[in-house]
């Protein structure tokens, strides 16, 4: 026994897709091990921190969750005979070295790439990721998203309906369509991100840290594919936002934008982590959009202040984002940036053609950005129009008070 | 995302809605239904049916701020009958469970096609505006 220390926890966490891997193939049932698994998983994040972490953590695991498999499949066998009155089946009792002896190093990859199915809705993928890969509790992520624990316990059993009824194989996708996966893999980690990244605001501050975690799942999927070079650009993308975390609020938990942060509370250590793992992934030759959001970020990081950021940098680097991946949400930031080089009646031209775009017309973003240049052209009578059109419009309470407070700043006493 | 789908009854009397049996059976039955539905899609955060109109009462603070209660304004055509809160993929998904609801059984077993008010709940400030 060694004891419980700050360190402990990771470890669990990093054991449980190898110990699900090892269960599930050894009982070729992926739903039912992943529910002894995340039991077996409770008991040691009851008992490790009181008893002490055992000498062999990842057997512990398996002994725990094969003994809640065997239970399972007993009670199963007596059901069917209660029912079918048929022979009992031979018990399917392995050893803990034959399980052991099953496990396979690409276990938390096989995992990733089937939790984060294409068949999966992005809330499922989410929960059934956190769950299966990340080792964490129903009830801790039930706490990150504010949903009670029976509402997420239900939707990670739908997750595992959906995967057992659509035929996802428990193995690795065939070399030439883990490229075509991979996508959905990297989106469903970086709204793990996103969310935990938005909810780490405001009064929701007790909840679990997703953003943490994101980074820790997609580190370990670095680990996995080490010669991808949109895992590392993600990765470096999660890095060069997270830095600017303690940044971002002042106070009174009220949004502080990029422009106005104090960019002394910028994590350095993060910042040049992120810069070395996207230098190198750009070497490889094949940029994608993460690599090239994590270019954006860094320009921005490296920056002492507006004034000094490369501008005509980062507006070159969403002209080429709008090539590799084009959405309105691009586009508005290519306006952004082409308003900080070529002023701001640049960024409104711009700003019209999104004006016919369903996905993005009537958006808040738009009116917010558009009070933004208004506001740079003198014409604070439009600047208040779009800052409190934009304000009713939002969903975001801190972004309300925000854009509320820039409507009232202009509007004067 | 999640949403409050906000259930109005137009009805202008307060108490207890005046339906035979089986209408009120096939109507409770329906709703309990469509809450096991959303239960199980993993889908509803809370469900609550509100008491009768003749229960509210108006509240303002008064004086040293204590609570001056007042009965309901008898000129309200509408109530607020029950609420769900989901969280759901879109507001799409929002818009169908409202409109199941909408269409719960009244008396003869025809939809009600009651107003559901869906709104957004409020959250956390988008990634991108960071």
């Amino acid at each position: 026994m060694t004891p419980w220390d700050m360190t402990s926890e990771h470890l669990l966490r990093g054991l449980a897709p190898q110990v699900l891997g090892a269960v599930a193939r050894r009982f070729r049932d992926f739903s039912s091990a992943e529910d002894a698994v995340q039991e077996a998983m409770i008991a040691a994040f009851t008992q490790w921190p009181q008893e002490g972490v055992p000498e062999n953590p990842r057997g512990w695991l398996i002994q725990v969750a094969s003994r809640r498999m065997t239970d399972h499949m007993r009670s199963e066998i007596a059901r069917r005979e209660r029912e079918t009155a048929v022979a009992a089946e031979t018990e399917n009792v392995a050893s803990l070295l034959e399980i052991e002896a099953d496990m396979d190093p690409d276990d938390t990859l096989i995992l990733l790439f089937m939790c984060c199915h294409p068949a999966l809705s992005p809330s499922s993928a989410i929960a059934l990721t956190l769950r299966a890969v990340g080792g964490l509790t129903t009830a801790e992520i039930a706490n990150a998203f504010l949903v009670p624990e029976a509402t997420m316990a239900q939707r990670i059993s739908r997750a595992k309906q959906t995967i057992k009824t659509s035929g996802v194989p428990f193995r690795l996708p065939p070399r030439h369509e883990r490229t075509g996966r991979l996508p959905a893999v990297l989106h469903v980690l970086y709204l793990i991100f996103s969310e935990g990244y938005t909810s780490s605001i405001g009064s929701h501050l007790q909840r679990f840290d997703l953003a943490c975690e994101a980074i820790r799942l997609t580190r370990n999927a670095k680990t996995l594919l080490p010669d991808n070079p949109e895992v590392a650009g993600l990765l470096a993308l999660m890095l060069l936002t997270d830095a600017r975390r303690a940044a971002r609020t002042g106070p009174h938990e009220e949004l502080i934008p990029l422009d106005k942060q104090d960019r002394r509370l910028w994590d350095r250590s993060e910042i040049s982590e992120g810069i070395e793992l996207l230098t190198a992934a750009l070497s490889k030759g094949s940029v994608g959009l993460y690599q090239l959001q994590a270019a954006i970020a860094a320009v921005h990081d490296e920056a002492e202040s507006v004034e000094d950021t490369d501008w005509p940098q980062i507006l070159a680097l969403y002209e080429l984002l709008k090539r590799v991946a084009p959405s309105p949400i691009v586009t508005l930031n290519l306006a952004i940036a082409a308003a900080m080089v070529h002023g701001p009646a640049k960024g409104l031209e711009l700003l019209r053609a999104l004006d016919r775009d369903p996905r993005i017309a009537g958006h808040y973003r738009l009116d917010a950005v558009r009070a933004h240049f208004f506001e740079k052209m003198g014409d604070h009578d439009a600047a208040i129009k779009h800052y409190r059109i934009a304000a009713a419009r939002t969903t975001s309470i801190p972004e309300r008070n925000y854009l509320m407070t820039q409507a009232a700043r202009l509007a004067g006493d | 995302m999640k949403y409050i789908l906000m259930m109005n009854t137009m009805r202008a009397g307060h108490g207890v809605p005046e339906w035979v049996k089986k209408d009120l059976q096939t109507h409770i039955a329906f709703m309990m239904g469509l809450n096991k539905e959303l239960r199980e899609s993993g889908e509803l955060i809370s469900a609550e049916g509100l008491s009768f109109p003749d229960q509210a009462k108006l509240v303002r603070a008064g004086k040293n701020g204590a609570p001056i209660t007042d009965g309901v304004f008898p000129e309200s055509k509408e109530f607020l009958a029950g609420y769900w809160i989901v969280d759901v993929d879109s507001a799409e998904r929002a818009y169908t469970i409202a409109a199941k609801a909408s269409a719960a059984p009244g008396p003869g077993g025809a939809p009600l096609n009651m107003p559901i008010e869906v709104r957004p709940i409020m959250s956390g400030p988008p990634p991108e505006m960071l």
